[in-house]
């Protein structure tokens, strides 16, 4: 069968939207738990929006995803970087997963409504402090987690691109 | 070269996420510094980091209407809506003589559970002793150090809580106090108009209370619950408007008493219970927690709670699901 050279059209539009706002939804995410300026409020108030919508998007993107023909990396790549491509791509479907569900059951387990443009959204757990505890930890751990393999996956597709020139980089970049 | 360009480029990544976390963490004081200030060295798992004496209260909140006017929350608007709350004095010690505190509170969450909650936490002095977040955190490390003489010396804007100081005489119950609100929020109505508020809850009742053991830590919660036994407690919610020359954004400075004054209803408070076994424990009384018709000031000490009591949450919760953990896998 004949595989693809680059992600179709709708997948890589996807991945560099998605990129840009989990890396605002981190450092918003970072700032915001720490600072006592004004502007925190506001900054909290998109977040949990924006993380919404992140939420919707990772859907949308799984459907696509698994609807759609992706390239296979080249055979020049050794079989445990094989497998660590695998494992990354993995971890952040579930990390951008568990990043908007814990941020929604966090805010059910204390109490607080939520709502999406005026919305109001059903609450899916009574309030509780140990259920606001466990998922306000996962919220907290599993951010710090994304932003390793973000590291990690930015340094990966840099080498591809710029020392090994293998088409990787490519496959999410142009047609 | 190839080599360089590489090693560059994933340094930068690297580099540029440590700074962004690291800049962020020095920030002038950061929720997290407040919280380790208040915490003090010992901690109390699982309970608060301030007002950590207290316990729970349930009731209704009958709403006049006579604020409905000014705004469009729910929980204003004639009716009779119930609320889950806290009575609590100042301080980080769960088992400190409740006789000693110099500051006595009740929290409340109008209306729990749904889009239209209100959330309070007032105390009984009617002002802050400064206006924003860093003033009032160099004021802890000067209570810490044993230096709030020169505190108040140098800081000329404390005259008006200091005045209110010199003359309270703490009551022998929590149904007798005065709590407010302090720093002041804004009332939304339905065109979008805004009207600068203050509010207090009133006591109304005049028995004084008897309190057994003086020393006890909890002297004033076995008062209230005696209390309870007889009737529910009740207060008086009365707002006061701000005019052009009072300032929404200054903690500071009280209003003055020729304000308008409106009562938004009576707290009933009918039960009570300690707080590890109440539906008041699980609840951040974050003032910011505000329905719709609700809107908060300029005030930056507000925003610093905001932050400051999340931090105060995440711990607590986090150290009773580890001794629930801990619980599980001892049985
Ligand atoms: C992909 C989506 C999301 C990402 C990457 C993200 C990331 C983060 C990060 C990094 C933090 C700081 C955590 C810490 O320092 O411990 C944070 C905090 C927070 N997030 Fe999210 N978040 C997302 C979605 C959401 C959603 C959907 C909600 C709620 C609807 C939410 C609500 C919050 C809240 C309330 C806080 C502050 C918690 C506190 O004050 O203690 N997040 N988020
Ligand atoms: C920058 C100023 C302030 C800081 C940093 C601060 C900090 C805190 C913290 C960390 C808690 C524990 C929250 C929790 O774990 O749920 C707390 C509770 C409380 N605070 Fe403040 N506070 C400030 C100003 C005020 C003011 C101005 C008032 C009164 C108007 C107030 C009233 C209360 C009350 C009543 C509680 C107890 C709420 C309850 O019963 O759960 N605080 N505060």
């Amino acid at each position: 069968m004949n595989k693809p050279q680059s992600y179709p059209f709708a997948m890589r539009v996807m991945h560099w939207l998605m990129a840009a706002l989990v890396l605002s939804l981190l450092f918003a995410g970072l700032t915001m738990v720490k600072s006592l300026g004004p502007w925190q409020q506001q900054l909290l108030a998109w977040h949990k929006a924006m993380g919404l919508i992140a939420l919707l998007a990772i859907v949308v993107r799984l459907i696509i995803r698994l609807r759609s023909d992706t390239p296979t990396l080249p055979a020049s790549v050794p079989n445990m970087q094989q497998l660590a491509a695998k494992l990354t791509q993995l971890g952040f479907y579930l990390l951008l997963f568990v990043m908007p569900l814990s941020g929604y059951l966090m805010q059910n387990a204390a109490g607080r409504p939520l709502s999406l443009f005026g919305l109001p959204l059903p609450s899916l757990l009574h309030t509780d402090l140990a259920l606001y505890g466990l998922f306000r930890e996962i919220h907290g751990w599993a951010a710090l987690l994304l932003v390793l393999l973000i590291v990690v996956h930015s340094c990966a597709a840099l080498y591809h691109g710029l020392i090994k020139r293998d088409g990787v980089f490519r496959s999410m970049v142009r047609k | 070269m190839r080599y360089v360009l590489f090693t560059a480029a994933a340094g930068a990544v690297v580099a540029a996420a440590v700074y962004a976390v690291t800049v962020s963490g020095r920030a002038p004081v950061s929720a997290q510094d407040f919280v380790n200030l208040q915490q003090g060295d010992t901690i109390q798992m699982g309970f608060r980091r301030a007002h950590a004496n207290g316990f729970c209260i349930s009731g209704e909140f009958q709403a006049s209407g006579e604020l409905a006017a000014y705004s469009s929350a729910k929980a204003l608007q004639p009716g009779s809506y119930p609320f889950i709350g806290r009575m609590s004095i100042a301080g980080n010690n769960p088992t400190a003589p409740d006789l000693r505190a110099p500051v006595r509170s009740l929290a409340l969450t109008i209306l729990p559970d749904t889009a239209d909650q209100w959330r309070t936490a007032m105390n009984t002095p009617p002002v802050m002793a400064v206006a924003t977040p860093e003033k009032f955190y160099q004021q802890l490390l000067a209570i810490q150090s044993n230096t709030v003489p020169q505190f108040f010396a140098d800081h000329p804007e404390t005259a008006h809580f200091l005045e209110w100081r010199s003359h309270y005489q703490p009551s022998q119950s929590y149904a007798t106090e005065r709590y407010h609100s302090i720093n002041a929020f804004y009332l939304v109505d339905r065109q979008g108009k805004r009207q600068a508020v203050r509010w207090a809850a009133l006591p109304l009742t005049d028995d004084a209370g008897v309190i057994a053991d003086e020393e006890a830590p909890d002297a004033l919660q076995q008062e209230f619950f005696n209390r309870l036994q007889q009737g529910p407690v009740r207060f008086d919610v009365q707002f006061t408007l701000a005019t052009a020359n009072d300032d929404p954004a200054d903690a500071t400075i009280p209003w003055p008493e020729t304000n308008p004054q409106l009562s938004a209803g009576t707290i009933v408070i009918e039960q009570a219970s300690v707080q590890q076994e109440g539906a008041c424990n699980a609840l951040n009384f974050d003032p910011l927690v505000l329905p719709a018709g609700f809107a908060p000031s300029a005030d930056p000490i507000l925003r610093a709670r905001a932050a400051a009591y999340a931090e105060s949450h995440r711990r607590r919760a986090r150290e009773v699901l580890m001794q629930q953990f801990a619980g599980g896998a001892n049985e």
